[in-house]
């Protein structure tokens, strides 16, 4: 199980949260003026490296605010957890 | 002594299990990679292990190496809980799982290899009126396609598997549930040796520790493999890499629409028979069959974050344990004896992705999810077809890349079972 930093509450279990995926994929300005491929990306792909992944959660069973994490898939370590509208930070 | 032969101890008094088929030492042969095939398959689990066999069988195309990172099947196909069936809703689905099935019940004489193939049957429970209504849809689809389904009433449900609790007063009530008799089990590690010895007698080299680690194209065209133990030249390149897909089709810079995560199972230590059939619950996250030897082997859902360690976390399986509990209360006094992890790739769908990619030669197997064991033949007959001749199988026609752009989803999440 994850130990997670909620930015404003701290560390909590993984159980508390509730996991939202990629971060930082906006939704397209004009979405009609997508071509269908471009809506596809939008909808259906996001990415899946096997590495650092900044992603988004949602602290469920405390504050119930979204927040973003890096996290390293390949072996589940946290580097950084950040507010929402925060740039991604860099990792070295 | 060889492996075969039983010591004269034992000879006489067989002790539960004991009929499990011996083995010869070696079935395949671990090849030396050469500098080029006309096929390279990349992953050498069930999926990749049954496409060798049937480019050999079905198509003459014998000139073929399956590159594996790690050992013969040691990925998902070692990992599995080995369930099979054909009782998906949609026609697309019904096509390919019901090809499988069928081939499933053909296969250890094709093979030639004990697979301990039991069709014991699936029970998929309902437990809500939600469940119900969606189960006997499901039941009546699979019937127009040919494929053998039954709802059961609680009753019923309990006639399949006394053990099932279908008291009214429990949290989840079982309300029903959807049956089909030809489902079962089979031995996920025959199996998989099955089509290797099977591949390999036809001439399919196996190469194990030999990671994939990069793709060569070439004016949009695949050329080869880079290696662990060196570049080797291919006519055509057919990834069949699960969970690891997205990093291998990355490569030669192709985008699938998966999300890797891990999924656990557990097995019991070895109990008498109690369960005769298999069991799964889409609302409770759990299903269970008993393994040959007596093991309850149970499976979870997945963890809802990404991630390709093949462990997942603790919560998840304390929830499955809950449900199975819930279900079976005669499972309390048993023992957790391991559990163990996977990574699996999940599509937006619940479906596949079978077929051609934006680089020519260059093939895509993925997007198996939680349910890819029960395909093994069906997906290896079709995907053959589609490395051999350059076009889909009319089995994965439907399942193409191309869909997510069309919108023409196979949307299986109902069927699928597992919480995705």
């Amino acid at each position: 199980m994850l130990l997670i930093a909620c930015p404003w509450c701290g560390p909590r279990d993984e159980a508390e949260f509730h996991y939202g995926g990629q971060a930082h994929v906006a939704y397209p300005e004009d979405p009609a003026a997508l071509s269908d491929e471009e809506w596809a990306r939008y909808l259906f792909f996001r990415d899946n490296p096997e590495g650092l992944f900044a992603e988004r959660w949602s602290h469920t069973a405390g504050c119930r605010r979204w927040f973003n994490a890096v996290r390293d898939t390949a072996t589940n370590e946290i580097h950084a957890v950040y507010r929402a509208g925060e740039p991604r930070p860099v990792i070295a | 002594m060889s492996p075969g032969t039983p010591s004269p101890e034992t000879q006489g008094r067989r002790t539960p299990g004991a009929d499990l088929p011996d083995h010869p030492d070696r079935l395949w042969r671990s090849a030396e990679p050469k500098r080029a095939y006309d096929v390279v398959i990349v992953g050498g689990g069930g999926h990749g292990l049954a496409t060798a066999y049937y480019l050999a069988k079905n198509h003459g195309i014998t000139d073929v190496a399956v590159l594996e990172r790690g050992w013969l099947a040691g990925g998902n196909m070692a990992r599995n809980t080995t369930i099979i069936r054909s009782n998906y809703l949609w026609d697309e689905s019904a096509g390919i799982y019901e090809h499988a099935l069928k081939l499933w019940e053909g296969l250890e004489e094709d093979l030639g290899y004990p697979l301990l193939f039991s069709q014991r049957g699936v029970l998929n429970l309902a437990h809500s009126l939600q469940d119900v209504r969606d189960s006997v849809r499901r039941v009546n689809a699979n019937r127009l396609n040919g494929v053998d389904a039954e709802w059961l009433t609680p009753e019923q449900v309990k006639e399949v598997c006394p053990i099932v609790d279908v008291s009214p007063d429990v949290r989840y009530p079982v309300l029903g549930g959807t049956y089909q008799p030809r489902a079962g089990i089979a031995k996920h590690d025959y199996v998989a040796w099955g089509f290797a010895k099977a591949a390999a007698d036809l001439g399919v080299d196996m190469i194990e520790h030999c990671e994939v680690t990069g793709l060569d194209v070439r004016d949009g065209r695949v050329t080869g493999v880079q290696t662990t133990r060196g570049p080797i030249a291919a006519g055509k390149v057919a990834l069949a890499a699960a969970g690891h897909s997205s990093v291998v089709a990355g490569y030669a810079g192709v985008s699938l629409p998966l999300q890797s995560h891990p999924l656990q199972a557990l097995v019991s230590e070895l109990l008498e028979p109690v369960h005769p059939t298999v069991v799964m619950s889409n609302a409770v996250h759990v299903y269970v069959s008993q393994a040959h030897k007596g093991e309850l082997v149970m499976g979870a859902g997945i963890d809802a974050a990404n991630s390709y360690r093949r462990r997942g976390a603790f919560h998840i399986i304390e929830r499955q344990m809950s449900a199975a509990l819930e279900l079976f209360p005669v499972f309390a006094r048993a023992h957790v004896l391991r559990t163990w992890g996977g990574v699996v790739d999940v599509t937006p769908d619940a479906s596949p992705v079978v077929g051609l990619t934006p680089v020519e030669d260059l093939y895509v197997n993925c997007g198996w999810g939680t349910g890819g064991f029960k395909a093994t033949p069906g997906v290896g007959w079709c995907y053959a077809h589609t490395v051999a001749t350059g076009e889909p199988h009319p089995l994965n026609a439907p399942f193409s890349l191309d869909r997510f752009t069309t919108g023409k989803l196979v949307d299986e999440h109902g069927a699928a079972a597992v919480a995705h």
